[in-house]
């Protein structure tokens, strides 16, 4: 069986390729500091399979990742600008290549979906082939490799490495915004830890009118919304907000349908995950991916639906759920 | 009350544009501090928060296919073949993305979009050549508010297009926290069911939003430059 173990030990094996490529490159202005940062995060990819089987202190794990946190924010991580073609060379390529560049775009999500839906029944002796609980990472992850090689064999680059000089120059673009989404997974889990939760629920729970149902409803979706704009996602909200408010006042104080009133109120916490820079994956790395100049550029083209949307869910909680 | 501190700390740390990674860490310790974990579990909470989220870093994977495409010039031939298109513009442009993205979410094909693996190579050079048959040179504040949409696009498509497949996270975390707890029965069907409306909304609030986008992007345009937008046929050439 293809573990989703061995996805991560290819990308920490990307990150460690990625920071020799950096530490060769003798005219980047943070050569040191950067491939450090690459090449620790990538080994924290391997160790991390240990930590995850219970095999291993995830201390140590935990020290290399605020030396990481230590090394991007000290700034010793930077981008080196590596060379890439130029953009009259870029016209070239593509007048000579035409629409065959589509090929590995368009190769990445049919591998991808075509594993997917196969997964089931691709089975050996009994053993599913993709690991059944993360059939999409794997599947995604053989897509990308595959689109890749299929890169090479079209395009013929004149260095076979050529796709992995190239990522790394998107990569060193995202720099410490890579790491983001998963520090902020692991604020999720202490905020947690911590009460942070109960104590957001009990506040708004306090503030709610006896007897209005209109207020109930507007207070559990714009609840659901705020949380999920503190926490970074709506799964962390859900289970507070649906024990302080959803559960004992819509369901069982005014009769609400429950699967349209849980329904909705997960919708209306994905409202805010359009509007927070804790969904870093969504709105921060983006931004970086598109090297936009304002950091907080996605969440500002996203509020303008975000908060309509917001108001449409309560009215359609209340109308429909009651 | 008091680990609330935590939270106003990332709020400030965020609003001052503070490092992120600076902000989350400090807040992080900060909230574990007041919720009375000593050093070394806050170190085992860093190992152990780290090793389970490895999963929304998989965009790693695709970067060396996105990489070398662009090399050979995938962004601009994605340019070539909609600036020959006459009736697109970057929002409608986009708007068939949001539709493209949120039905094959909703059919559970989430893996085919994505920033790293579409929105970078694909959709925003598709948007941005619209743009340049447009205005010719497209100047930086319109390619900036075009990015921002571009990445929009695909998180309102796939956030409200999911939730209308039954096997999706949310839609399982719900039944499973709703059913534990409080003894109900709930069908994912049924929940995926009531999605649908709040689907059809962000549609159509975001979709028109998408063709707004156009003539706020004429404007900008006339403000920065002072002349009116202009269809700049060469450049398809």
């Amino acid at each position: 069986m293809i573990n989703v173990e061995a996805v991560y030990w290819f990308i920490g094996a990307l990150f460690i390729a990625w920071a020799s490529l950096i530490a060769r490159d003798t005219g980047h202005r943070h050569r040191i500091g950067s491939s450090l940062f690459w090449g620790i995060l990538g080994l924290c990819f391997f160790y991390g399979t240990w930590v995850q089987a219970g095999k291993a202190p995830a201390w140590i794990l935990g020290v290399a990742v605020l030396v990481l946190v230590g090394l991007a924010s000290s700034g010793q991580l930077s981008d080196g600008k590596a060379k890439s073609s130029t953009p009259a060379e870029r016209v070239a390529y593509a007048a000579r290549f035409g629409n065959k560049l589509f090929i590995p775009a368009l190769l990445l999500p049919v591998v991808t979906v075509a594993l997917v839906l196969a997964a089931p029944v691709l089975v050996i002796g009994g053993t599913p082939i993709l690991d059944p609980k993360n059939t999409t990472l794997v599947a995604l992850t053989i897509g990308a490799i595959v689109a890749a090689a299929a890169a090479v064999v079209i395009l013929k680059p004149r260095n076979k490495l050529a796709p992995l000089l190239e990522s790394r120059r998107i990569l060193e673009s995202i720099g410490w915004a890579a790491l983001l989404p998963q520090m902020l997974s692991t604020l999720g889990i202490l905020f947690t830890k911590a009460g942070v939760g109960t104590a957001v629920g009990t506040l708004t729970a306090s503030i709610l009118p006896k007897g209005s149902l209109l207020a109930a409803v507007a207070v559990y979706c714009v609840g659901m919304f705020l949380f999920t704009v503190l926490m970074g996602n709506g799964f962390a909200a859900f289970p507070i907000m649906t024990a302080a408010i959803g559960w004992p006042v819509l369901i069982q104080q005014f009769h609400g349908n429950p699967a349209i009133v849980f329904a909705i109120g997960m919708l209306a916490g994905f409202c805010g995950t359009l509007c927070t820079p804790m969904a870093a994956n969504f709105n921060l790395v983006p931004a970086a991916l598109l090297e936009m100049k304002n950091r907080y550029g996605v969440i500002t083209a996203q509020i303008g639906t975000a908060l309509p949307l917001l108001v449409v869910n309560i009215g359609l909680m209340y109308f429909l759920a009651f | 009350m008091l680990v609330l501190i935590g939270v106003l700390l990332v709020i400030i740390g965020f609003a001052v544009r503070l490092n992120p990674l600076i902000v989350v860490t400090v807040a992080g310790i900060v909230t574990a501090l007041l919720g009375g974990m000593n050093p070394l579990q806050i170190l085992e909470a860093f190992g152990s928060g780290f090793a389970s989220s490895r999963s929304v870093t998989v965009f790693a994977a695709v970067l060396p296919v996105i990489g070398i495409i662009e090399y050979f010039g995938l962004q601009e031939q994605a340019k070539n073949l909609i600036s020959k298109l006459a009736r697109l513009t970057a929002g409608r442009v986009l708007l068939a993305y949001l539709a493209i993205r949120q039905i094959t979410a909703a059919v559970g094909l989430t893996s085919i979009g994505g920033h790293a693996q579409a929105v970078r190579p694909l959709v925003y050079p598709m948007a941005e050549g619209a743009a340049m048959r447009r205005y010719g040179n497209v100047p930086e504040q319109l390619k900036e508010r075009i990015k921002g949409h571009s990445a929009a696009a695909d998180n309102v498509g796939v956030f409200f297009g999911e939730d209308v497949f039954v096997a999706v996270g949310s839609i399982l975390l719900i039944t499973t926290f709703v059913d534990t707890t409080y003894h109900l029965q709930l069908e994912p069907l049924e929940l995926a069911l009531w999605a649908i409306p709040t689907a059809i909304a962000a549609f159509l609030i975001h979709g028109f939003r998408l063709l707004r986008l156009d003539r706020k992007l004429d404007r900008e345009y006339a403000r920065i430059t002072g002349e009116s937008a202009t269809v700049h046929a060469g450049s398809a050439a």
